[in-house]
């Protein structure tokens, strides 16, 4: 199975390597959401401050519906999704690499968004550890619901806005623990992060469990 | 070498002639609520070129997906290799070589990269790819071009070699000759003469009868979702009832 979801990682980053939209495209917007939030709210420093992290993980959660509407479109485009099926790939293995390749790009993504709201809006990090760990951890649980998100709309015909509408509201527990995790990274906010980050943890394990399980079911049906 | 060894299949195990390949009975199969297939009965033995064809919208394309193990019979008995479609769909996915309308080729790969990932997933070695790629006629210089570069009758080529790569026991082909040039129907034509040739089973639908009338021992005519003819050819051209 790591041998399949390797296989099949390699594959979607070579893809988006090659493709060059993370870098040329998805970086910039994302830049650019975030210099647009910091006009928006810099007339009143405090509240910037304060909505610095939420600020930061609306930015993620609209990269990862790009990101994965790119790795859904990559397997329905022109029918890899059934040859996959066909050469025996194991859909939990499809699963793990599809969501593996897209935390890769997201987590790309928020190191350039880190700089910039250290450059922009001048948040200072005050626990670099727990800040790294909520990148990894949310990162993670966004790609796996993401993706496991990606093949359900698979199959509909205007899956580019029926999947925002899926994915924002599952999301939203992701928003609301990465964000105050990450309030007290920056120190903005007197929270427990740590605790915040245990939920993000079981959320995201419950979604990739919930993936391997059920994405075999979704790459039949749709 | 031998005529069809590089295209043969892989493990033959039920390529012996006459052994019963694809057994269908009263197959129902549903595209959403539609039925794309209402009661099929449908024998065939190994070794066998069959032609399928019928109308647009017949059922020709679901017949292959059904034998290719991607659709799921809803009622009546389907065995492929004696493997139940109900619940052996996974094992029977492995044996066939489905060409679809699909290629099944990513974009922003090259050639070379795309055939080297199917080899991988389906288990076959790497190093069957370039033979595939030259079966096909698909120059060398084309291996390192990315996909979306090539016309639509070389994207054809390479996916036909992903097939010919995993060397399958069934081939399922659905309109083999689209988008291709005479040089490329021709190279089809000799790639199902030497799998039947090598114990492999093929299986086409196609419009085009001059060409596959020819190739096929047997034609199956498919209207409404049902068989509603089964003709065998004759040594001299002529056909009889199956």
């Amino acid at each position: 199975m790591l041998t399949d979801a390797r296989l099949v990682a390699a594959k979607d980053l070579r893809i988006e390597l090659r493709s060059r939209v993370t870098v040329s495209q998805v970086v910039p917007f994302a830049g650019l959401v975030l210099v647009l939030f910091g006009f928006a709210l810099d007339a009143n420093r405090p509240t910037l401050d304060l909505a610095t992290s939420g600020l930061f993980w609306v930015t993620v959660l609209f990269v990862a519906i790009m990101a994965v509407q790119r790795s859904t479109a990559v397997e329905t485009t022109d029918g890899a999704r059934r040859a996959l099926l066909l050469a025996g790939v194991e859909p939990g293995a499809v699963f793990i690499g599809k969501a593996v390749a897209v935390a890769v790009q997201l987590l790309t993504v928020e190191v350039v968004l880190v700089g910039g709201i250290v450059v922009f809006y001048g948040a200072s990090i005050e626990e670099p550890f727990l800040l790294a760990s909520t990148c990894l951890v949310a990162t993670i649980g966004i790609a796996a619901t993401g993706t496991l998100l990606g093949a359900l709309v698979a199959g509909v015909r205007a899956r580019e806005t029926v999947l925002p509408i899926l994915m924002l509201p599952v999301l939203a527990p992701v928003l609301l623990g990465a964000t105050r995790a990450f309030d007290d990274a920056l120190g903005s906010v007197a929270v427990n992060g740590w605790s915040w980050l245990a939920m993000l943890t079981g959320f995201t394990a419950i979604n990739i469990a919930l993936g391997v399980l059920a994405y075999g079911v979704l790459l039949e049906e749709t | 070498m031998p005529r069809g060894s590089d295209v043969g299949p892989a493990v033959s195990t039920d390529s012996v002639p006459g052994v019963c390949v694809v057994r269908l009975n009263a197959v129902v199969a549903l595209l959403g609520r539609f039925p794309a297939l209402a009661g099929v009965d449908l024998d065939i033995s190994a070794g066998e070129v069959v032609l399928v064809q019928g109308p647009n919208g017949a059922g020709k394309s679901s017949l292959l997906r059904l034998c290719a193990g991607l659709l799921r019979p809803e009622s009546g008995r389907a065995e492929v290799f004696g493997l139940d479609l109900a619940t052996a769909r996974s094992a029977v996915r492995r044996r066939v070589g489905l060409l679809g309308h699909d290629t099944a080729l990513y974009d922003e790969l090259t050639v070379e990269e795309n055939l080297n990932f199917w080899a991988a997933a389906s288990r076959v070695d790497r190093s069957a790819a370039v033979p595939a790629l030259d079966r096909l006629g698909v120059s060398h210089r084309l291996h390192d071009v990315v996909v979306s570069k090539l016309s639509a009758g070389q994207r054809r080529r390479v996916a036909i070699a992903a097939v010919v790569m995993r060397r399958p026991e069934l081939w399922l082909l659905d309109e083999p000759h689209a988008g291709l040039d005479q040089s490329g129907r021709d190279l089809v034509d000799e790639l199902v003469i030497d799998a039947a040739a090598a114990g492999a089973t093929v299986i086409m639908a196609s419009h085009e009868l001059d060409r596959t009338l020819d190739l096929a021992g047997r034609t199956v005519v498919v209207a409404g979702g049902m068989v509603v003819a089964d003709r065998v050819q004759s040594g001299e051209g002529g056909i009889h009832a199956h």
